[in-house]
This record gives structure tokens, sequence and C-alpha cells, in this order.
């Protein structure tokens, strides 16, 4: 069994085993998945997208757009080009139907993040990107270089071009060593730049293996100067059959030959329409693969050949053989005069419509790129970034040029950061001068839909006939209707081969057509290494209070509210959460519960004039509260509409402690600072956030006073010695604490804080009194609905105004202004028809409404559109009440009480009557137990 | 990720940042003297133009300060970056 049939003469190297379709293969070490399989003589390698046609290797680095495959083992991984999949031994892999497959198992590989700074980025590690290197590096610059391939050289290893006298891969090696030894200069191998933002700010992928600490970094590089050495694509003409495995990228074919020792076929045919082909011909030859002909567009042929048959101002007009090449039909130039078709037998068609630079980074930053209408090709022009392009990405062609140009760039680069660069002569090559390229988008033909334009989308030329037939003009129009260039190959081989195909279907120029922008990524990232460590926890911090381990000790099941883990309820041995939280509310009604409220967001406010920016962002007057006194306040947008709820509690004549929502915390200290900062400047108050500074126990229920007489003996507990909304300090438990006399349940009750270091024992200390039951956030919802008290998020939604939620009585009318005020004159915020938070009794007193259902007036639903009186925003089942009720946001809600309206649910209508909002002991007889 | 000079801290990252919409927007002295459509032009109404734009930002995971920047919209180019309360600088 001769191994590895298309395998060059002479070339060795480790072997390496793997697995194709369910095939086993031998390949070497510095093998891609692809070069592998063509040494192996796999032609077909995946199957289009749309069309189901057999697809076979096309490019040799990241531009390929057919041969996708996914890998199985080590680790399934979709979507992966086999040209750049470094060779390893074990891989398994198969050839892909267009799409991959994401596993359903966790990726057990770790995925980094880097950040970094340099003076210079360099930006492919070719000739160019290695002379700018070298230049930027004998300055002192900090430089980084990255590069997406396993070895330097960009296409040198490809082209085995010669540069100073050394074979090219040997020459980049040696440059790779001397930037090695500068200590300011870093060298990323396999780190490909993915994304150029702002202000110099990129981001690149280095792919690492399997045997790393981490199989993927992500690196954050910001650079002073940027050097874009990133090369140029080959690009593909529209034929018919240019999509069979056996076409190939003539520079791929070079590639395949050179730098991996492959023969891509045995008997070949070079299509091109410029002079680069000739010398992967050269090589191939040289390699012992047969040229048969070269077919060049141009009338005058290319340079002197002195291989086959030259068949100057012919075309390619047909390709034979299902699953790889068998012929090639060649036909002169129907503008030429000439007839007579001719067929060459050949199992491999290179070809090279010309060169695209690449320009992906450059757009990206925002830079302008024109047509040049002799290289045929999108060049850049203006930027405001800090940039530099370089050798081949700006058009230039020859070796030489392409040296001289990135050595120029790289000293630019550090002079402009500051940095004096040496006198360091250029590397040079011997410079072929190249006849003029001639620029085919499109063989003529009858009929279109085997003429490819986007291999890996399937786009052929017909669907873009279709498209401008359908009135398109621009290319992103086009683009957009036939999904061209919107693969994962970002249309690297077939963007401009679109915009060329275009503008011969508009008869246009292709300078007029604009182009289409360059997006991020420039080759495919997984969100694992997007995501580096920044997951789970990681990504979200999960915060607890202080009592946390005693309520997962006692089996509570918790709901995330913000960042924080609070309690939701207590289960008991057999109960679901209905019978939990109907019997921690019965527990709080009718004896005494305890709630850990050390969540609540706690802003401490100092400063002569506290009191007066309280004045102004609360609705209520806040400065007229005496010390040791405590009021409930609402704070509003400038339009009026409710932002967040809470007490202010007076410690002092020029010292408040203002509490928030949850959720809000971190949002109303923004709000306050914001307005100090910016519209208040002059008020000389400082705020501070002291939610975690504190623990707060709730203590609540008829009961509730005992417990706390009994906790903290020396404190008067009496209604008149320590009446409602006040705070004293006192001892409780032996602990020093500031206890507040307010209620969220409507119940007698108390707060409890003390410092977050003694949180647990004073929760342990409560509930050692034995007549407590402790209760969660749902508990507190059903408690505090009953009472018609709002939750600010849950029951406001951003257009609600606190007359709607019936709290007018906290509009203060003897401050000239508060923020909100204004907009609560406005005729819009004194309309009848406003949506009013009233309470719903279900007529079934056992069913729960959703949240989130509609309310409508009638039994039956009209024919749409159907107009909607208000939505369920809290529903529960009441302990107290002894059946469900619901809270609602309803239009002229409070006109409506006692009116039968109806909740469409599935297919039903659900009968309620409307009461007021607060349903629960209405006369407030409860507060003082 | 644009590099934005916080005049406290010196450049630092956007992500560090949180934006606040056009500057020099003031609070209106009396709101009350204000007739609704006025107030209506405060609460609602605010410039969108492509290019130079005077605008507030906070520096809210560094020095959380609030302060002005004048951003070329369409380019993302800091001209000038300035106090809060502070005169925005003759052009560009
Ligand atoms: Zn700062």
């Amino acid at each position: 069994m001769t191994r590895q049939p298309f395998r060059r003469d002479g070339h060795r190297g480790e072997t390496l085993r793997f697995r194709f379709d369910g095939r086993d293969y031998e390949g070497y070490r510095g093998d891609t998945l692809a070069s592998a399989l063509l040494a192996n003589g796999v032609r077909a390698v995946a199957t289009s997208v749309r069309l189901g046609r057999p697809r076979g290797v096309f490019a040799a680095w990241t531009e390929e757009p057919n041969a996708l495959v996914q890998i199985e083992h080590p680790f399934p991984e979709p979507m992966l080009q086999a040209t750049t999949v470094e060779l390893y031994d074990g891989l398994v892999a198969r050839g892909l139907p267009g799409k991959g497959r994401l596993s359903g198992e966790a990726d057990p590989a770790r995925h980094d993040g880097v950040y970094a700074h340099c003076d210079v980025l360099v930006v492919g590690a070719g000739p160019a990107g290695l002379s700018a290197a070298l230049s930027a590096a004998g300055s002192g610059a900090r430089v980084v270089l990255a590069d997406d391939r396993p070895v330097p050289g960009g296409s040198l290893p490809d082209t085995a071009e010669t540069v100073d006298g050394l074979p090219g891969a040997e020459w980049a090696a040696a440059a790779l060593a001397e930037l090695d030894g500068h200590p300011e200069v870093r060298v990323l191998a396999r780190t490909g730049v993915l994304g150029y933002y702002d202000d110099n700010y990129l981001v690149a992928v280095e792919r690492r293996g399997e045997r790393a600490s981490s199989r993927e970094r992500l690196w954050r590089i910001r650079a002073r100067r940027v050097v874009l050495a990133t090369g140029a694509h080959e690009r593909s003409v529209a034929f018919a059959g240019n999509d069979r495995p056996g076409v190939m990228l003539a520079s791929a074919a070079r590639a395949y030959v050179n730098r991996y020792g492959v023969l891509p076929g045995r008997r070949a045919v070079v299509f091109t329409a410029n002079d680069s082909a000739y010398a992967a011909a050269r090589d191939l030859t040289a390699a012992g693969v047969e040229v048969a002909a070269v077919v060049d567009v141009r009338r005058g042929g290319g340079r002197s050949w002195d291989g086959s048959e030259v068949l100057a101002g012919h075309l390619v007009t047909g390709v034979d053989g299902q699953d790889g090449v068998s012929s090639v039909t060649v036909s002169p130039d129907p503008r030429g005069g000439l007839a007579g078709d001719r067929e060459i037998e050949a199992d491999l068609l290179l070809v090279s419509g010309g060169w695209n630079p690449v320009v992906h980074l450059f757009g990206q930053a925002g830079g302008r790129l024109r047509y040049d209408e002799r290289l045929g090709a999108l060049l850049p022009a203006a930027t405001r970034q800090a940039v530099e392009v370089a050798g081949a990405a700006r058009g230039l062609s020859t070796l030489g040029r392409c040296l001289a140009d990135g050595a120029a760039a790289g000293a630019r680069a550090a002079e402009a950061a500051g940095f004096r660069a040496g006198r360091r002569s250029a590397a040079r090559a011997e410079d072929v001068a190249a006849a003029l390229a001639e620029h085919v988008w499109l063989v003529p033909a009858a009929d279109y839909r085997g003429h490819f334009v986007d291999l890996q989308r399937d786009v052929t030329v017909a669907d873009v006939m279709r498209a401008t037939r359908a009135g398109l003009r621009s290319v992103e129009h086009v683009k957009r209707y036939t999904t061209a260039g919107t693969a994962h190959d970002q249309g690297k081989t077939s963007g401009l081969l679109t915009s060329g195909v275009v503008a011969h279907l508009l008869e246009v120029d292709v300078a007029e057509l604009g182009t289409t922008t360059f997006r991020a990524p420039y080759v495919p990232v997984s969100f694992a290494t997007l995501a580096g460590r920044d997951r789970g926890a990681l990504h979200d911090p999960v915060r607890v209070t202080p009592l946390h381990g005693w309520h997962v000790a006692r089996g509570a099941l918790f709901e995330n509210v913000g960042q924080w883990k609070r309690p939701r309820y207590y289960p008991r041995a057999g109960e679901d959460m209905r019978a939990a939280v109907l019997r921690e509310c019965a527990a709080v009604r009718r004896g005494a519960g305890a709630m850990d409220v050390s969540t609540l967001g706690k802003i401490d406010l100092q400063g002569p004039d506290a009191a007066e920016l309280l004045d102004r962002l609360y609705t209520a007057m806040m400065s007229t509260l005496p010390v040791g006194a405590i009021r409930y306040g609402v704070m509003c947008q400038p339009d009026g509409t409710v932002f967040d709820d809470g007490t202010v509690t007076r410690l002092a004549e020029d010292r408040f402690l203002a509490t928030t929502t949850t959720g809000n915390a971190a949002a109303v200290l923004d709000w306050m600072e914001e307005w100090l900062q910016t519209e208040w400047p002059s008020l000389r108050v400082y705020c501070t956030s002291v939610t975690e500074q504190w623990a707060t126990v709730a203590l609540a229920g008829p009961g509730s006073r005992a417990v706390l007489a009994g906790l903290a003996p020396g404190l008067a507990v009496d209604g008149e010695s320590f009446p409602f909304m006040t705070w004293r300090e006192a001892r409780v438990a032996g602990i020093e604490a500031r206890v507040c006399r307010i209620s969220f349940s409507g119940e007698l009750a108390y707060e409890i804080n003390v410092s977050a270091w003694d949180g647990l024992a004073l929760w342990e200390a409560v509930q050692g009194s034995g007549a407590v039951t402790p209760y969660g956030t749902e508990t507190m919802h059903v408690l505090r609905a009953e009472k018609g008290y709002p939750i600010v998020g849950q029951d406001t939604d951003g257009t609600v105004t606190p007359a709607d939620l019936g709290l007018g009585w906290v509009l203060s009318g003897k401050k000239a202004d508060y923020v909100g005020k204004r907009s609560h004159a406005r005729p819009g915020d004194l309309r009848p028809d406003r949506k009013h938070l009233v309470g719903l009794l279900p007529d079934d007193p056992d069913r729960l409404l959703p949240e989130g259902a509609h309310l409508v007036a009638t039994a039956r639903l009209p024919e749409p559109p159907v107009p909607a009186l208000g939505h369920v925003t809290s529903s529960y089942r009441s302990a107290a009440l002894g059946r469900t009720f619901a809270l609602a946001l309803v239009s002229g809600g409070r006109e409506r009480v006692g009116d039968r309206l109806y909740v469409p649910v599935g297919a039903e209508q659900v009968p309620v009557t409307v009461t007021r909002h607060v349903l629960y002991d209405p006369e407030g007889a409860r507060r003082d137990g | 990720m644009m590099l934005i000079p916080c005049p406290w801290c010196g450049p630092r990252d956007e992500a560090e940042f949180h934006y606040g919409g056009q500057a020099h927007v003031a609070y209106p002295a009396d709101p009350a003297a204000l007739s609704d459509a006025e107030w209506a032009r405060y609460l609602f109404f605010r410039d969108n133009p492509k290019g130079p734009f005077a605008e507030r930002w906070s520096h809210a995971a560094g020095c959380r300060r609030w302060f002005n920047v004048v951003r070329d919209t369409a380019t993302n180019e800091i001209h000038a970056v300035y106090r809060a309360g502070g005169q925005r600088p003759v052009s560009p």
C-alpha cells in the first residue's frame, strides 16, 4: 500500500495518525488537516450548504470557503476550516454539509484573556511584517508582532522565494530569532487579529492547542501605532463548474507543493488573468505535476514560459467530473473572434482571477478604501487611526518592494510613537517584472447556475443576476439579498468577485459600486474564547448576606434579586411553595416572623446640605424630619415617573440614612452623585454606600413587640415610648443595634440593624426566642400586596407616577420643586384614564391570575384590536383573605372599583371584580399591634 | 473600545465609563415657571448631530466623577475633555 500517494518525493516528517469521515490516514507534523487529506488523495471534503454539492480544498489558509470540518475528538468543535487545523496525532474529524453541530457537553478546556500595551503592533509576519517589526524593534520601541500562522514568513514558505540570498523560510526564521532577542519585543505566533476597534484597540486569538493550560487566549491589545502587513488573498473567476473538487486557487496549489510537500493533483490546467499563476505552474512542474496548459485570458499571454502550451485569449468554459475534476473545457474568448472548444484531461484546475489585498482590519478601523483600476483591487485610502499599511496589503506585488515597504512602515510607526529608528537596510529580493493583469470577473455563458461567486454560501452568478434584475444596485443590498459574502469566511475570496460580477451585470465600473462594510471578526472565534474566565460567578458575581449560611442550612430556596441571593421561602418537610408561603404569611399575621432584609440598599448622606439634597430628590419633604424619625419617600425621574422608593432616617441634623430597593441600590447612589456633581455642585453632601456594612433583620407581626422586649430589655418598646416611624439605639441580644419601627406588611414591625459582623448572632438570637417564623421574599411580597404597597419594577414599569399608585400623599405641595414635580402638573399626568393601581378579586376565590395578563371590559373578546384596559402586576394566594387576589394597573381604575372586568387566559375569559388596592386592614389598625 | 481621557485619571478604556447624553442641558432654575411645551423641550428634546457633540460621561468604574467630552459622533474622535460645569471649548 502506498502511503500518502500524493506526497511529494523526499518530503518527510514525524508521522501523525488521524481519522477523517471514518477512515484512518497518516500525515506529517507541520501538515494542516487539508494538506494531509490532499496527500492521501481525498478530494471531496465537504458538501455545500444549500445545494449539497461535493466540495474540495480550495485555498490553503484562512480564506478557505469549502473545506469545512467538524472535530469529533478530542472535543467536538464545529465549523473549522481544514486548511487552518494543524494536524495532531489522534485527531478525529469529518466533513460538514455546510453547517456544524455544537456539542451537548460542557467544554472542559480553559480559555484565558490577556491585556497588552505596546508602542507598535505589527499584524502579520510575512515579508513586510517581519521587516516592519525588525525596523521598529531596532528603535527600542515596545513591539508586538502577531501572526496567525504557526511558522513565520507569511507566504514565503508557500512561494519558496529567496530573501537576502536565503530561502525565504530560513530568512523568516532568522528574522524571528533576531526579534526574540529584543527584550521589548513580543512575538505571538498562531495569533490571529480578528478585530480592530477605536483608538487602536485590537483583539486577537492565540491558539495554544489542546495540551496547553488554556486552549486559546484572547489578546486585547492597545497599540500606539499599528502596522497592518496582512498580505493578499487570491480570488477566483466565475465560470461554469468552478466549485468542483480539484478547482483550487493557484497560490494554494503552490503552497501545498512548497510548504507541505503535497501534490494537489497529477495533471493540471492553469486558468489565469495575471502572471502570478505562472510561478505556481513552474513550481508544480518542478514538483512533478504535469501542467497540461496555461489558459490566459490576456490576448498577449503572460511572461515568458518555457513549460506547456499557453492558450492566450482563452477562457475556461466548463469543468467535468462530479466528485473531482476529470477534464476542463477551454474556449477562445468570443471577443477575439476565434472558435473551437478544446477539452483537456486534468484532475486539477488552478485559478487566479487576481489578488485582493487583505484590507479587512483596515476597513474595521474605519479606514476608507478605493478601487484601483490597474490592480483590480480595493486599496486602503484614508483613516484617522494611527495605522500604517505595508506590503501586499496595500497592493504591492513583488517581494523586494514588500520587504522595503515593511521596513519603512515599521520605522515610521516607531518614530510616530516617539522612538528613533536606526539606519537598517531592508532585506532584499529579486523583483521580477510582471505583465499587466486583466480583470476578468466572469466567463460569459447562457446559463449562470453553475458559476459560483460565493462557494461557502452557494451563491451563483444566476443568484446575483436575480438580485440585479429585482432592481438592486448597491452591493450592500445584493449581499443581503443573495447572502454572498456573509458566511464565516467573511467573503475573503468572494467579496470583490461579487462586486465585479454586479458591475459586469449592471455595466458600470467596480469603482462606482462602492464597498461593503468590513466587520469583526476577521476569522471565526468561539464564544468560549471571548468569555475566557468570565463565566458563572466570575461573570456575574453572586452576593450573599452575612446570614446566608443559616438560610442554606435551613433549606431555604433562593431567588435572585439583582446579584443577590435572597431566601424565597423556607419549606418544611412535605411542603410545596404554596403551602410554605401560606404558613409563613399566617405566622406573620398571627404571631411573629423574621426576615433577612440586609440586601436593601443603604446610603449614608452626610453634610450640612444633606437635607436640602433629599428635599430636591424625594417627592416628600425630608428637611422637616426630626432627628430620631423616619419617613417613607419616593424618588421620581424628571418626567414624573417612579424611580425608586424607600425610607429616610434622620440620624443627626446633618446626617441621614436612605434605603433603596435591593436591585436599585447602585442606581440610586449614581443618581444622587449625578445630580450633586452636574447640577448642584454647591451642595455640601457626601454619599456613601453602606449596604454591606449593615445586617438588617425585619421582625414583623403582632408578637414582635414581645420578642423585641425579650431581646432588648433596656429598650422601652411600648407604643408611646417607641412610636411608628421612629428609631432607637439599643442593645438587642447584647449587640449594639439601631432599631427602626417601620413596616412593610402592615403589621406591628421593627427593623433591627447591626454591624454586618454581628448579623448572624442577632439572627440566631431572634430565632432562638422560639416565637419567630423565618419568612422569605415570597411571603414578604404577599403581605405587602395585601396592603397595596407597590414594588418598584414589579407594579411599576417606567410609565407610572406616584399618583397612579395611590401615593398622592407623598407628593409635597409645600415644596416649590422636587425632581418630577413639574411633570406631575402636565396634562398627561392629570388624565382621568391614567392607569391606577387597583386590587382584583377573581370570582373564583381559588383562581390565581397570571402576572402580566391583560384586562378587558367584555365577557366575549371582540374582534381585534381588542382595547386592553391594563394588566395584572402581582398575583398571590392570601392566607389572611382566604382566597386569591391580584394587583393591577387599570385605566381609570379608581373609578372602576366594584366593576366586573375579564382577564383573557388562553381561550377563557376569567371574571374579576375591581377593588381598592388596599385589601387587608385598610384602616391601618394593625400597625401598632 | 475608545480610549477616553478622564480629566482626573488619564486615558482609560471606554468600558470603565458611563454615558450621560448631551451636555449643557441644565435643569431649569424654576420649572414651575415653564410652560408645558418649554418643560417638554427640556425633558425630551436632545440634539443628535453627526459630528462634534458635547456630551457627559462619568468614570463609573474609576474616580466616579462626571465630566464633559466633545466627541465626533461619526468617528469617535475626542476633541476635548473638560470638567462638569465648565465651558465648552471653542471649536472644533
Ligand atoms: Zn477618572
